[in-house]
């Protein structure tokens, strides 16, 4: 095959895998919607994304902070503009570095064992199970997924942000000699609700494709172990590449108002 | 002629994943009270066929009529009709791994709406009863559970709701012959017992000896014999024959080293 068809079988491809991902993730809506529903599954999941992913979210995000105010100290302070370092922190947190970091440590943590537990449901026939039983896989495994990753995304990134501030702040006051309120005053000066709002929209969008992404991958797992690693795998390199393709979109839209 | 009396009956049956055919043209009847085992190699399709009847998977071509009513193309609704007419033994038992062996087991009774919460696990500790598992095992998870424990469990969830028609996949694959033959007499006493249809596929010899009337042959996506158990030692038919006394030599040899 020339370089040329290879590279149009592939977006090919591409186009028609990413139909049936979307497919996939508004028919689980759709039915999800329609009940019967299982508050336990979503309770469940609620705990596996939300409250399980805080430790790593939360380091993340201090770390995150705190090297911000240091790399832009050192530019910054070139010019005289120091003052410039909470803004620059906060409006990076929320807007951007939030979402996004959050989003791609999620989906290593939860897309990878989201299609591992579904794969091996596929593949230890407990989906066919689930079917015979008179309950839809749909409803009762993605749709929880979904609305769980939907809920929890945008509540981990708003304690990322505020645990990133911290982490400026401890940096800016220990470090680099910053009063403390007025860091926090200088924080507060230029952030805008919209600034918050549109990175926990980014977060909404990227739970659901996170979720989305564990899901779809699990659910045709086939062909035993070797299937539900590779179903993991997938998972997880489709859904940090779709966070950050849709944070350039989200963006472009954001910024477009 | 007797496909009024039938419980199940596949016509022209085709079914295949991508452009692969996997069964080709089955012709089938189970007729009400009997116990039909379907033998076969791996990998011929035998659990494929199990998963069409039951509409989860969906056939290219054919027809699948469980007590008259169509499965191939139905809605999901008629396929929840035959489906809660159906107990299903899996495999690998296919046990909820997040749940407690006794919600396993009424799992598809409270799906259904036939048993309320508060009488739940009273109704789970007697079909656990029934397969010979003490209440003991009720609140343990399937990962702790033996091979032959799991089989049990399985059995136990499929009998559970006292389904019309049973099936079993492989039950007494790997099990020991003396654990085999615990859930070989525990399936003699449902089916017969409760005179009950049952549809299982085995390689096992000794368990289609034991809870077959009558015995089918799956090969290259056929039936290529069936007859009652009796016959199926002098069939006649050079692949049974290889089949069922197990030997490396005979017709299939060159077809199974070429699908590797
Ligand atoms: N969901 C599926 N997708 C693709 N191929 C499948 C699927 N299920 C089964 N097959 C293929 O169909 C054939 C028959 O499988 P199966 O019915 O499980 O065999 P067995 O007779 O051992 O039960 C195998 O080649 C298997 O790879
Ligand atoms: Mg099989």
């Amino acid at each position: 095959m020339n370089g040329l068809a290879r590279i149009g079988r592939l977006t090919l491809d591409l186009a028609q895998e990413s139909g049936a991902v979307l497919l996939f993730g508004l028919e689980a809506l759709a039915r999800g919607l329609r009940g019967p529903y299982y508050p336990r599954q979503i309770l469940r999941q609620l705990l596996e994304i939300g409250y399980f992913s805080l430790p790593v979210v939360g380091l993340t995000a201090l770390f995150t902070g705190m090297v911000l105010a240091l790399q832009s100290y050192v530019g910054f302070s070139r010019f005289e503009a120091q003052e410039a370092i909470p803004s620059i922190v906060v409006l990076s947190m929320t807007r951007e570095l939030g979402p996004v970091l959050a989003g791609l440590m999620v989906a290593g943590r939860v897309g990878a064992a989201m299609a591992a537990e579904l794969g091996t449901m596929r593949v230890t026939e407990q989906i066919d199970a689930l079917e015979t039983l008179a309950t839809d896989p749909l409803r009762y495994l993605v749709f929880p997924r979904l609305v769980a990753a939907m809920l929890c995304l945008p509540l981990l990134v708003l304690v990322a942000d505020v645990i990133g501030v911290l982490g400026g702040y401890l940096v800016a006051v220990y470090k680099l000699g910053f009063g403390g309120v007025e860091y926090l005053n200088r924080t507060l000066d230029f952030l805008e609700a919209g600034d918050v709002v549109s990175g926990l929209v980014k977060a909404l969008v990227f739970g659901f494709l996170i979720a989305l992404m564990g899901c779809y991958q699990g659910y045709h797992c086939l062909g035993g172990a070797e299937g539900v690693g590779a179903a993991a795998t997938r998972a997880v390199v489709g859904a940090s590449i779709l966070v950050l393709t849709m944070d350039y979109v989200l963006t472009e839209l954001f910024f477009a108002r | 002629m007797s496909e009024a009396l039938a419980r199940i009956a596949v016509r022209g049956l085709w079914v295949g994943f991508g452009s692969k055919p996997v069964l080709r043209g089955i012709d089938l009847v189970l007729h009400e009270g009997e116990s039909l085992v379907v033998i076969g190699a791996s990998g011929a399709g035998k659990s494929v066929l199990l998963k069409t009847i039951l509409g989860l998977i969906e056939a290219w071509e054919g027809s699948v009529r469980v007590d008259g009513i169509e499965v191939v193309g139905a809605s999901s609704a008629a396929r929840e009709q035959v489906r809660e007419k159906i107990g299903m033994l899996f495999q690998g038992a296919a046990l909820f791994d997040s749940l407690p062996v006794w919600e396993n087991v009424v799992f598809g009774l409270l799906a259904r709406g036939r048993l309320a919460r508060g009488e739940a696990r009273e109704a789970a500790l007697a079909a656990l009863a029934e397969v010979g598992l003490g209440g003991e095992v009720a609140d343990r998870y399937p990962a702790e559970l033996s091979g032959g424990m799991r089989k049990r469990v399985g059995l136990a969830r499929a009998i559970a709701a006292d389904p019309e028609i049973l099936f079993f996949d492989e039950p007494t694959s790997g099990l020991d012959p003396i654990r085999a033959d615990a859930i070989n007499q525990l399936i003699r006493r449902t089916v017969r017992g409760r005179g009950r249809t049952a549809l299982s596929i085995s390689h096992d010899m000794a368990s289609v000896r034991k809870i077959a009337d009558r015995v089918a042959m799956l090969y290259e996506g056929r039936i290529i014999w069936e007859g009652p158990v009796e016959r199926m030692e002098h069939s006649g038919n050079p692949y049974v024959d290889q089949f069922v006394h197990g030997r490396a030599e005979g017709p299939m040899t060159a077809s199974v080293a070429g699908a590797g």
